[in-house]
């Protein structure tokens, strides 16, 4: 198994949430994005995770004043967010906030995020509650949204409408999890993301927030892509279930235990 | 009778093998899918030898044992070709690590002389 050395945590800097924003290729949306955070959350703490962006994503965060981690390569919207994980462990913070570089996510709703962190470890900002046409899914992707919110329900023994919303917040029980093993395969950070919090005893909550369209570019609505989607969508559910996760948020370390 | 029986154990391993590998987070999705679907075809051709013999006669293949000969050859030049692709991507990535790695430590040195002279 591949381990990586736990960053020394800094003493004295710690109870306060880290916003992490995963970007890749989002130069039209970026600087909007953390100028609209900044307008929710005065004094709050911005990561940008640049995931091998070939574009201006880096330089346009930077201009902000926003602290940038410029990954490498691309490895999508997983390894970007275990580095960020892996940053916010080794600077003192307790918990994180993902928000997507394409404006999608309202900053609005994260007091409501972090509140939620008081009864739960990982907190979903589900898109479907508030209002169903503001987020309309149809056909094959509607299916397979329905199918893993049931299963990863039962798993969590709480309902959960929304399990591959981005929008999320991690506290501190699980935050060493997710610095070590946030998975980056095909919706691993979404799915099995929650499956390995929820075999390593973290509990699961959600609130609903509001969704933005996206400003920029829009989300595939082809039912070719769709189907592909289900089936995708499926297998990861299957893997993510068959995989052994034999750790503990409990134990000190985060050792492998038996069970 | 013996020799089925041997043909069928050997798939079923192959699986398992197949199986505890994915359970224990040793290969990636892209390469599970492939790898199960292989494995499930060769349990279905050992269980039903009827079907390589029908399908030989439907294409012509005198032999059915070079039927899967044939398919098996073409298969493993694929998977030689896509496993060069991939390593080729991959050395790409360790190299701009290295460089990456390299114009960090430059920096950081530089960093340090300038303010050990300030």
């Amino acid at each position: 198994m591949t381990g990586y050395p736990s960053p020394v945590p800094r003493p004295g800097s710690g109870g306060r949430p880290l916003i992490v924003v995963p970007a890749w290729n989002e130069e039209a949306s970026i600087a909007s994005t953390i100028q609209d955070i900044r307008a929710a959350l005065a004094d709050i703490d911005i990561l940008v995770v640049n995931d091998g962006s070939a574009d201006q994503t880096g330089s346009l965060a930077r201009a902000t004043g926003a602290t940038v981690l410029d990954l490498s390569y691309n490895l999508g919207v997983g390894g970007a967010m275990r580095a960020g994980f892996r940053y916010a462990l080794a600077h003192g913070y307790d918990s994180v906030v993902q928000i997507d570089g394409d404006g999608q996510h309202d900053p609005r709703d994260v007091p409501a995020l972090l509140t939620k962190l008081a009864e739960a470890d990982v907190v979903i900002g589900t898109r479907f509650d508030a209002n169903p046409e503001d987020y309309p899914v149809h056909g094959p992707r509607k299916w397979a949204m329905a199918l893993l919110a049931t299963v990863i329900s039962r798993l969590a023994h709480t309902r959960l409408t929304d399990t591959t919303s981005g929008f999320r917040a991690t506290g501190p029980r699980a935050l060493p999890l997710y610095a070590r093993y946030y998975p980056a395969e095909y919706l691993g950070d979404t799915v099995e993301s929650l499956v390995i919090a929820i075999r390593a005893g973290c509990r699961i909550a959600q609130v609903p927030v509001t969704i933005r369209l996206r400003r920029h570019g829009q989300p595939s609505h082809s039912p070719r892509k769709a189907t592909v989607y289900l089936f995708r969508a499926m297998l990861a559910l299957l893997l993510a279930l068959v995989r052994r996760w034999k750790v503990s948020v409990d134990a000190p370390g985060l050792a492998v235990v038996d069970r | 009778m013996s020799g089925y029986l041997v043909g069928v154990v050997g798939s079923v391993l192959i699986l398992v093998g197949i199986f505890e590998l994915l359970r224990r987070r040793q290969l990636s999705e892209k390469y599970a899918v492939l790898w199960l679907i292989v494995g499930l075809i060769l349990l279905v051709l050992t269980i039903f030898p009827g079907l390589l013999t029908g399908l030989a006669r439907v294409l012509g293949v005198a032999v059915p044992a070079n039927l899967l000969f044939f398919v098996a050859i073409v298969f493993l030049v694929f998977v030689a070709l896509h496993l060069s692709w991939e390593l080729s991507r991959v050395e790409d990535e360790t190299r701009k690590l290295a460089e990456d790695l390299a114009l960090l430590r430059l920096e950081l040195e530089e960093h340090k002389r300038d303010t050990q002279d300030g």
